[in-house]
């Protein structure tokens, strides 16, 4: 009897086991933050989560912050941030920015001798591909058919339509990225699968015809210029964009844009955009509020949006040697980043008494830079802060909530006067003027620091830009679309590696494609010289 | 979890006691004493049995024995690795038996995956380990038992903390991305070796002083059993068990040991920092004015001698038909960092009775720990080196902090940080760069945790009684462990000052584990005579279920801020279906096939099955008829095997396949409008993913000289892994992330190891063994790439201090994995390194990241290990070291440590202490990409020396239960020979941030039996 009774339990437990546990094999996610894509818009807010997911990849480095769970590896998560690429690659090659820190090649952007294994290079190139593939999934998700499947009502729809425009204009952005800083690239759209496949190579005049009929294409769907709630892109930013494009043309494809971007510039300037009264106050912990100057912007908060990257970097990296941390509402400086003596030179006066914008910290610093890995050797700049306009700190002392201006209405000035200057029609020098004059008015105080239209020449543009958009991520495209970023015409200290600075290749005017990239695809070609 | 654990000790004891009461004794009484025939000393556990009877016992601790018969009768003496006699006995007399060893005990049963076979059977390669070849001294790891002792297994231990873990590696790593560990199997339960919360190392729930047997399973046919999760060895662990017959042995071992701290790392003292910071920054007030008086040593302030002991009991014996065995162990052990403890608690039951006429053979073990924590913040192991000598360790000051409130307005409060020295910026707030006062981090650090953890398993195995070729297997087994873990620091502890938001911390954090599993196989043996040949065949299946679920939620000391909860169960399952066939012929030629079909949940059904064959042939040449009757040759067995294993352990999530979206945590959000959204992240994913494959093919000769005085093992082996699970670059906008775990690569190891035993003396009083392996391994990556592209250089991995995201190893096809990847350092006419000078390998005239190259790599070309025991009377004496030969280090210490501008840092700004060797170099900077750094770590380490004396027998009059008590004194790690110049050669990956040091242990041991 027992002996039946073993046996029995024996083979039950046989079948049972082997039958039934096949399908175990098919477990899902049990993590209720975890969803499977199949089910994960049946919830309607969803759609407004994976929209903000496509702001947030310009401003945090993954899910947790300020760093846990990255969006993408291969480098220090804080490095991966897009920002913090961006700036890299735009500012720490120029006259403007220096860094004394001793992380992977980071130098080699002062000396502008990088190669194809770069990783801050290859990490913001991966972060610009990542934020095409966000914004193409998105729009994979929202198709009419997959909102048929679902049963979307009508005014979500109808929001999603308006969150579609948005996905592709954040797109162009990106592709704008990768056109100016790395010239031909991997070329994919939501038409594309998710997978293992080898996307095709763009060249750089196709990748500029797509960003322009993108930016057309989704015009009516945007929201009506400062009409979006806060953080959101507008036509306004499509049209800053547009400008941008045009405005160097010439070095993308040969031919000049100049009359369009005239065109796109007045669209914003009429848009009812105004400078902030005070210069320093675009860049403090409250520039979220009452700002009727700033068009784009990528924006964090100390609690809410934390990184590494962004404002973090900008903000704590600048503070070191002698400066205050508490002065500008962190509670300690990084000792990274200084400018170099050319920088400082465009300003007659660097104490800031007559140029508000010269916003240089020079105690126990030295004009020149002897040592590039020494703090004290070049002035620091305290431009960006942690504290706002009342002079209290920002909610965290760590991770400030500084937002970062992309667009702004100074910028679209300067590019309506440099267009209009090289030949664009649609506009007149005497407006140019005017909008520079704006711009210095703000800068002196008063009319002291007004030009004259024979002042307003293009080298003057360049000085000025620089001189006003200085650390905000346009000052190598600006010195490219120049000819002075390579090259012998411009020579700063250091660039081309040595104190005194030398010529350099004009190969560095664009940016390898990463060799990771060009081994994992067979497609590319690399850029020239590399 | 707690209360299970009580009832189910409560339970055994009342076992335990039952047991005791059952002693039966009758006439007609043979007894007498069984020695080693080599050695003279008793052997306890030996089978006496009647022949032709089931009726039989088992000798004591004495390796005495007593014996009711009836009438003469022939007695049969039967041991594992002895030959078997057989003696004609008369009732009521006494007969002393002298055993002889058969060398490398041939017919010792050696335990494989699904089963046991005789060693002599074995066609793969396996060697087993029993406890008297185990290391000695204060061990509180299991894996720390075997070290230096099996040729081909490499043990690294991770670090001196209490109950630190330690890294296994069989015949070199077999992947890239993927795990590395080899399988442990405890009692026939695969364990789970992904880590506990709040334990620093997952075998540590096992009691060294439960452990009877290793068995290492290193070639592919051996492990092809167990092929899912086999690819870079098995382990498999015994337990101890009773026994049916064996009279109630109590057996206690106490040991008492003292941790002590062997070295530290070579700073500046007090006043020599300060005349060289008073030097070089002559005149700079700012400077000198951050100088302070006092002279500390920071090292001696967070290192201590430390005190631990380990006291373990056990009860084996055995009811009527009940075998038991019952063991409590405890272990308190303070760390030499001061503020690290441990206290474990264990328990172990098992059970092995039979039934039916042992037709039904029933093993229950139930293995129960507790395991309280208290984790001393590491951080203050570097933050000793670098922290400024000439401030104190406590100041008396209070401190005005200056700070803003979120509405503007301001305010201030006072501080004195604890009481600890603090530096503290102009608003009275700490400098948040550099590092902390270290004593300060360790007081003011309370990490703690409670691990609970469970391993039972039932296993029931039934023979056919009416067909007793087939017998049936079942295990059901259960591996659980909860943790529970808070991390607590105050609101005025200096580095997490925040008087606007509440500082300090709070965190919490709790697991539980569940992995279960279910095995049922099939054996079917069965000689036929007339073609002397016997044919084994077993079928199998295995189901597998591992469950987790970590919880934390972060905040700050008072509570009033949370970061984010996290609340994260996983899962994943393993099924298998395997068969086995054995064939020998005339024992000399044997045979044995393998096949396993396994499934992961982790792959998409199109790709989640594996098939993994092994074939294995072996010739027993001892057998054949021109070596039988040899007087030179004993044993002479060739290995011949071919095998594939799978790997399916990755260490990226459970569902790399699935298309799924994941949920920002609230610091992660992004604000549109005035809502900060959590963000909705679509998450790469891989549908092709399949199983990493592992080719292995094994030579080896097992040989036996001179009646097995000498005897060992060659081989040689060869393994290619392709389809390496390895997290490469996807091309740039073709996935949803930018690397992903893909099958790209390929990587082989190749090796011999050898090893070889002797009993250079055996003789009564007198024996001395010796033991000795070596293994060569060279570990290279073939292939990295999907598109074989030759001009790309590889992954870049090997993580330094200094910086952020430097790396000093590669990847790279044609070389070892993690191989140096560094600038090559120019010297001057006196040998000194030139400070940011480096050969320009490409000629290019520049130095850029295309002049570094591959040089060097951590693995060790060649390992040693070297035992030796030596037994007089009552004396004896053993030690085991080990041998490493070119193994590389990266000195990351004297890299960061070692330049002049570390001194004095402007941000902040603050004083830091550098290491004296920066007088080598006199770099200003760090330089921390130059081959300088990379050393030759070759060393020998003395494991253990031990010097125990036995009193035996020490109730003289009572024959019935003797006591013996066990005496020795063990020195762990007692030296290092090295040339190596930082703290410690032994470093597992080859790059040295400084590690917790490994103390160097003097233990006192105790060991009673009776």
């Amino acid at each position: 009897m027992k002996k039946i009774y073993f046996k029995t339990v024996l083979l039950a437990g046989l079948f049972l086991g082997m039958t039934s546990c096949i399908k175990d094999l098919d477990t899902v996610p049990l993590n209720p933050k975890t969803i499977t894509s199949a089910t994960v818009f049946d919830n309607p807010d969803a759609y407004k989560s994976a929209l903000a997911k496509l702001y947030a990849g310009l401003a945090v480095s993954g899910q947790t912050g300020p760093s846990g769970n990255p969006d993408i590896s291969g480098i220090d998560e804080g490095f991966g941030q897009y920002l913090r690429g961006y700036w890299y690659l735009q500012e720490l090659s120029t006259d403007e920015a220096v860094i004394s820190w001793n992380d992977q090649t980071i130098k080699d952007f002062h000396y502008q001798t990088w190669d194809a294994n770069d990783v801050f290079i290859k990490a913001f190139y991966y972060r610009i591909f990542y934020q095409v593939s966000l914004c193409n999934e998105f729009l994979r998700q929202t198709t009419d058919e997959k909102l048929d499947e679902r049963n979307t009502p009508g005014d979500l729809r109808a929001e999603i339509k308006t969150y579609r425009a948005e996905a592709r204009f954040l797109r162009a952005l990106s592709y704008w990225h990768a056109l100016d800083e790395f010239g031909n690239v991997p070329f994919v759209t939501e038409n594309d699968p998710v997978g293992a496949f080898f996307p095709k190579q763009i060249s750089r005049a196709d990748l500029f015809a797509y960003i322009e009929s993108e930016l057309k294409a989704i015009e009516p769907d945007l929201v009506d210029a400062r009409q979006n709630e806060y953080g959101r892109a507008d036509k306004a930013a499509a049209w800053t964009l547009l400008a941008k494009l045009y405005l160097n043309a010439k070095v993308y494809t040969g031919q000049e844009k100049y009359s369009e971007c005239v065109t796109y510039c007045k669209n914003v300037i009429n848009a009812g955009f105004s400078l902030q009264p005070e210069y320093n106050t675009l860049f403090l912990a409250d520039n979220n509020v009452n700002n009727n100057e700033v068009i784009f912007s990528v924006n964090f908060d100390g609690v809410h949006t934390k990184t590494w990257g962004g404002t973090t970097f900008i903000i704590h990296a600048s503070v070191g040697g002698t400066m205050d941390p508490a002065a500008s509402g962190i509670d300690g400086g990084w000792a990274g980043l200084r400018t170099t003596s050319s920088f400082v030179n465009l300003f007659n006066d660097i104490t800031g008494n007559t140029d508000k914008r010269a916003m240089f910290w020079t105690d126990g610093q030295s004009l020149e830079i002897n040592d590039v890995g020494k703090f004290e050797d070049g002035y620091a700049i305290n431009k960006f802060k942690n504290v706002t306009a009342s002079g209290a700190s920002g909610s965290d002392p760590t991770f400030p909530d500084t937002d970062f201006p992309m667009f702004r209405l100074a910028d679209v000035y300067l590019m309506y006067a440099e267009a209009v200057l090289r030949g664009g029609a649609g506009g007149d020098l005497s407006t140019a003027l005017n909008y520079v004059n704006q711009i210095r008015e703000r800068a002196y105080g008063d009319n002291s620091g007004d030009i004259n239209q024979s002042q307003l020449t293009l080298d003057f543009i360049l000085d000025e830009r620089g001189r006003e958009l200085y650390w905000e991520c346009t000052r190598r495209t600006d010195l490219i679309r120049f000819g002075k970023f390579t090259g012998g015409e411009y020579i700063w200290p250091w660039k081309g590696g040595v104190k005194e600075g030398t010529a350099t290749d004009n190969k560095y005017d664009i940016y390898p494609i990463p060799s990771s990239d060009i081994t994992a695809n067979p497609n590319l070609v690399q850029n020239p010289g590399y | 979890m707690q209360k299970r654990f009580i009832l189910v000790s409560l339970v055994l004891t009342l076992l335990f006691f039952l047991g005791v009461s059952s002693a039966n004794a009758q006439t007609g009484t043979v007894s007498g004493t069984v020695v080693d025939a080599s050695d003279g000393s008793p052997l306890p556990g030996t089978t006496v049995k009647i022949k032709g009877t089931t009726t039989g016992t088992v000798t004591g601790i004495d390796g005495k024995y007593s014996i009711t018969v009836d009438g003469n009768v022939i007695l049969e003496f039967s041991y594992v690795g002895y030959k078997t006699q057989s003696v004609e006995v008369k009732p009521n007399s006494t007969y002393d038996v002298r055993l002889t060893p058969t060398a490398a005990n041939l017919n010792e049963l050696v335990v494989i995956g699904y089963g046991v076979e005789k060693k002599k059977d074995a066609t793969g390669s396996v060697t087993a380990l029993s406890s008297k070849d185990f290391n000695k001294g204060a061990i509180t790891a299991p894996a720390d038992l075997l070290a230096g002792k099996v040729a081909g297994v490499q043990i690294t231990n991770v670090g001196g903390a209490p109950g630190a873990g330690a890294v296994i590696r069989i015949r070199g790593g077999s992947s890239l991305s993927a795990s590395n560990d080899p399988l442990i199997v405890v009692d026939g339960v695969p364990l789970d070796n992904s880590g506990i919360a709040g334990m620093r190392n997952t075998l540590n729930t096992i009691n060294p002083n439960d452990i009877e047997t290793f068995t290492v399973l290193k070639d592919a046919s051996a492990t092809a059993i167990y092929g899912n999760r086999a690819s870079n060895g098995v382990i498999l662990i015994t337990t101890k068990k009773g026994k049916k017959g064996k009279p109630l042995t109590v057996n206690y071992t106490g040991k008492f040991s003292l941790y002590t701290t062997p070295r530290k790392v070579d700073v500046l003292s007090a006043p020599e920092f300060k005349s060289l910071v008073e030097k070089r920054y002559e005149g700079q007030d700012n400077v000198l004015k951050l100088l302070g008086n006092s002279n500390t040593d920071w090292q001696s302030e967070i290192f201590q001698d430390a005190f631990g002991m380990d006291h373990s009991i056990s009860f084996l014996g055995s009811t009527k038909f009940m075998p038991y065995r019952v063991s409590l162990g405890y272990t308190n052990q303070d760390g030499i960092l001061k503020t690290d403890n441990m206290k474990r608690t264990t328990i172990a039951a098992s059970l092995t009775p039979s039934f039916f006429d042992d037709n039904l053979k029933v093993t229950l073990n139930v293995k129960g720990t507790f395991v309280k924590n208290q984790f001393a913040d590491n951080g203050a192991i570097g933050a000793a080196v670098q922290f400024d000598p000439t401030q104190p360790v406590k100041l008396d000051s209070t401190y005005t902090v200056y700070f803003d409130r979120p509405d503007g307005t301001h305010d201030s409060t006072t501080t004195n940080y604890g009481g600890y020295f603090t530096r503290t910026q102009a608003n009275g707030m700490p400098v948040s760069l550099g590092a902390t006062n270290p004593v300060a981090l360790l007081d003011l650090t309370d990490n703690h945790s409670d691990v609970n953890g469970l391993l039972a398993n039932l296993k029931l195995d039934y023979t056919l009684p009416f067909f007793p070729e087939v017998s049936a297997h079942m295990n059901i087994a259960t591996d659980r462990s909860n943790s529970d873990g808070e991390f607590i620091v105050p609101e005025y502890a200096s580095w997490t000052y925040d008087p606007v938001h509440g500082g300090g911390v709070y965190n919490k954090y709790s697991q539980e584990r569940k992995n279960d599993l279910f095995d049922f196989y099939v054996n079917y043996e069965k000689y036929v005579d007339n073609i002397h040949s016997n044919f084994k065949m077993m079928l199998g299946y295995s189901w597998q279920h591992f469950y987790r679920k970590d919880y934390s939620e972060n905040g700050n000391y008072s509570k009033t801020w949370n970061l984010d909860t996290i609340n994260s169960p996983t899962e994943n399952y393993l099924l298998s279906f395997f068969g086995r066939f054995n064939y020998s012929f005339k024992d000399k030629y044997l045979l044995t096939f393998t096949l396993r079909d396994d499934g992961t949940s982790r792959f998409s059904p199109d790709t989640r099955w594996g098939l993994f064959p092994s074939l294995a042939f072996a010739w027993q040449m001892i057998n054949e008829p021109w070596l039988k009757n040899s007087n030179l040759i004993s044993q002479m067995k060739l290995r011949l095997g071919y095998g594939v294993t799978g790997q399916q352990n990755i260490n990226s999530g459970d569902y790399p396949y699935l298309p799924r979206y994941t949920y920002s945590q609230i610091n992660a959000g992004y604000q549109l409008g005035n809502v900060f959204y959590l963000t909705l992240r679509p998450e790469g994913y891989n549908e092709g993913l399949k199983w990493e494959e592992t080719t292995t093919y094994n030579i080896g000769l097992d040989y036996g000289f001179w009646q097995d005085r000498v005897y060992g093992s060659v081989d040689v082996y060869y393994r290619k892994t392709k389809d390496l699970l390895n997290f490469i670059p996807v091309p740039a906008g073709a996935n949803l992330t930018n690397y992903l775990l893909s099958n790209v690569g390929d990587l082989e190891n190749k090796g011999v190891e050898f090893s070889v035993y002797g009993r250079v003396i055996s003789k009564t009083d007198i024996s001395w063994t010796v033991g000795f392996n070596c293994t060569y391994n060279k570990n290279e990556i073939t292939r990295l790439t999907a598109t074989n592209d030759t001009s790309y250089l590889g992954v870049e991995t090997g993580g330094i201090m200094g910086g952020v995201g430097n790396n000093i190893q590669m990847h790279s096809v044609g070389y070892p994995v993690n191989s140096f990847f560094v600038y090559q350092q120019v010297y001057d006419v006196n040998g000194k390194p030139i400070e940011g000078l480096y050969v320009d390998r490409n000629g290019d005239g520049q130095i850029t990241n295309a002049d570094r190259y591959h040089y060097k790599d951590p693995a060790a070309d060649f390992f040693f290990g070297i035992s030796s025991n030596l037994q007089y009377k009552n004396w004896d004496f053993s030690f085991s070291g080990r041998a490493n030969f070119n193994n590389y280090v990266y000195n990351n210490v004297n890299s960061n440590y070692g330049v002049y501008s570390f001194l004095y840092h402007p941000e902040g700004p603050y004083l830091g202490n550098i290491v004296k060797a920066v007088s080598e170099t006199e770099f200003e900077n760090p330089q921390y990409l130059s081959d300088y750094y990379i050393e030759n770590a070759s060393f020998f380490k003395m494991d253990n020396i031990s010097l125990g004396y036995t009193f035996k027998h020490l109730n003289k009059n009572n024959d019935k239960h003797p006591v013996n008590l066990g005496v020795s004194i063990t020195v762990n790690n007692a030296f290092t020979i090295t040339n190596y110049s930082g703290l410690d050669p032994e470093v597992f990956g080859g790059i040295d941030t400084n590690i917790y040091p490994r103390p160097t242990i003097y233990v006192f041991g105790v060991n009673l039996q009776f």
